[in-house]
């Protein structure tokens, strides 16, 4: 039996900004249905890497593939249109609007209606039904009239993870969505995570070290803008420099 | 802020008294001491300042040189009049025409640009055409402006019907505000609409959810321009000419003070509020002393001091607190009763 090859893959990619290389030789690849995660110190070139990957950058040199296609270099918007969606480290919400409509807007129907003016959309029970799905994936049934501004941390990361989810993607890139959030948001964002792995194929960079070594199927560890370790999390664990390094020592706490 | 909520009637009860107090204003005007010009002008900027918030209030685009779409729509009608005879509609499209083309091409360059960039280059285009009409004397009249553009009847074929009496003209730019009111109601709740204040709330995301931004900017931009034209082909009408001043920086300014002073940041009316506290100080003040402009600009800070979200938005706080304050009775009540 043959193995199916890699959704989504990214072939030496390079990035530079001025003198100072960001990016070196990096290669990655994710399989569909996976949950792959990203490591590594700070400035170490992990969220310059998914930037890249996410359309924010053009990386110099290199080449992204989605499901055999090639995406190098395409803006964002139509990185989306692929089936490719992000989550921000720093959240980006649509804040004056309400949590039902972060997802409406978000949605392909309300995407492409642009140009139908006597849409109601907010009268459609049928993309509000569709929404309210979205926000009940992730935990927020009930507070769909609530403003995005006015909810708590947890909530707008959650949140924060429906908006990339109402794109309808195949794959969602997860830019450190543990951060700033406790013990309990943790173990539910965990939660959470493992029921998106049933639809979706995740790639997640992560501070946490138990929360990435909990989850993810497959890790890779950047470091000076290369990769320098790559397996899944017992692998790592067993890896040398892992485990002589500071990433090595927060896995083991 | 500004954020379209709750289904959207095709009329609603607010656009009901606006198209009541609009189309009854002849009938007393006199009664009040006003005139039917002075509503000419007034619903000619309405019409502008509607457009205009679809840009400031609704995308959060600041264009401070705006009335230069205002003014290319002006000259355009009249040298529509001046070489084509081209009468009262066809001149207004125009008109528009003129006013879309001006601000589409301009909107090429700063659609990609945002924040403080973004304002000074509308100041810098604005500036552009403002020169242009001063200097391109043959085509424009200059500093003198393009004078003797009477206004034409507007001809229906089986009928005509005359413009030359103001409470004519008035009925006239009075249906043309109700169409675009009636247009841009509709289009600011639509997915287009959500589509702009996304745009307005957090660029990046809206990217990142799959919207071409720098399209919507451009789109946006264009139309305000268009409608922005319409207003100044028919103050043209109104005016019978059209004056370089109409795209002075000046004039630009003016129409971000009214959109600002109603309250465009919170509320589709709020752009009407700010023409209607113009014109009235412009009248009222003005008929006190000649330095007017100096207590509208005073009136002008005191509301952005005490009430930054304008006259729509000191309203809708009003109205908040009288609810509250209501519901707090009622409890009270209830407890009481206890």
């Amino acid at each position: 039996m043959t193995e199916s090859p890699p959704l989504f893959v990214a072939e030496h990619l390079h990035k530079r900004f001025g003198d100072q290389v960001v990016l070196e030789d990096i290669n990655l690849s994710f399989n569909a249905g996976s949950i792959s995660g990203i490591m590594g110190p700070n400035g170490a070139g992990k969220s310059t890497c998914f930037n890249v990957l996410t359309g924010m950058y053009r990386p110099d040199g290199g080449s992204v593939f989605f499901d055999g296609e090639d995406v190098t270099g395409l803006a964002p918007e139509r990185i989306v249109e692929k089936g490719i969606s992000r989550s921000f480290q720093i959240m980006n919400l649509f804040d004056e609007f309400t949590a039902l409509e972060n997802i409406m807007v978000a949605t392909n129907r309300v995407r492409h209606g642009l140009h139908r003016p006597f849409w109601d959309l907010r009268a459609d029970s049928e993309i509000s039904h569709k929404a309210a799905e979205v926000l009940a994936m992730v935990g927020l049934t009930g507070l769909e009239n609530s403003l995005a501004s006015d909810m708590s941390y947890g909530q707008r990361r959650a949140l924060e993870i429906a908006v990339s989810l109402a794109t309808e993607p195949r794959i969602v890139f997860l830019d450190e969505p543990t951060q700033g959030l406790g013990a309990d948001g943790r173990a539910n964002l965990a939660d959470l995570i493992g029921t998106l792995q049933e639809k979706f194929t995740l790639v997640i960079i992560e501070h946490d070290m138990q929360f990435l070594f909990r989850l993810a199927n497959r890790i890779s560890v950047i470091h000076w803008g290369q990769i320098i370790a790559e397996g899944t999390p017992d692998e790592l664990k067993a890896n040398e420099w892992v485990r002589t390094s500071e990433l090595g020592k927060m896995t083991t706490c | 802020m500004l954020t379209t909520k709750g289904k959207a009637p095709i009329v609603s009860r607010q656009m009901l008294v606006f198209f009541a107090i609009l189309l009854s204003y002849p009938l007393w005007a006199d009664a009040a001491g006003l005139y039917e010009y002075l509503g000419i002008e007034i619903v000619i900027f309405i019409i502008y300042a509607l457009g205009f918030n679809l840009l400031l209030g609704y995308t959060g685009l600041p264009s401070f040189g705006h009335g230069a779409y205002f003014g290319v729509g002006a000259y355009g009608y009249g040298l529509a009049q001046l070489y084509l005879d081209a009468g009262f509609i066809p001149g207004l499209l125009l008109a528009m025409l003129a006013g879309t083309m001006a601000s589409g091409v301009v909107a090429l360059f700063l659609s990609h640009r945002r924040g403080i960039y973004f304002a000074l280059m509308t100041i810098a285009f604005g500036q552009v055409f403002w020169f242009l009409a001063i200097k391109l004397r043959g085509l424009t009249g200059g500093e003198d402006g393009l004078l003797n553009i009477f206004r034409p009847d507007i001809d229906f074929g089986l009928f005509q019907i005359s413009l030359k009496s103001n409470f004519a003209f008035y009925y006239a730019v009075a249906l043309i505000a109700v169409l675009v009111t009636l247009l841009l109601w509709r289009l600011v709740h639509s997915p287009f609409g959500m589509a702009i204040q996304a745009v307005r709330m957090n660029e990046t995301r809206a990217r990142f959810v799959g919207y071409q931004v720098w399209w919507i900017k451009w789109t946006v931009f264009t139309l305000s321009g268009a409608i922005a034209g319409l207003a100044g082909g028919l103050l043209n009408v109104a005016q019978e000419s059209a004056f370089p001043d109409t795209m002075s920086l000046h004039a630009s300014g003016l129409i971000v003070m009214m959109v600002l002073i109603g309250g465009g940041f919170v509320s589709f009316w709020g752009p009407v509020v700010g023409v209607i506290v113009y014109y009235l100080a412009r009248d009222l003040l003005g008929s006190i002393t000649e330095a007017w402009l100096l207590w509208y600009g005073l009136l002008f800070m005191a509301v952005m001091m005490f009430s930054p979200e304008g006259f729509a938005g000191g309203w809708g706080k009003l109205v908040a607190w009288v609810r509250r304050r209501k519901q707090s009775e009622v409890l009270m009540g209830g407890a009481q009763n206890d």
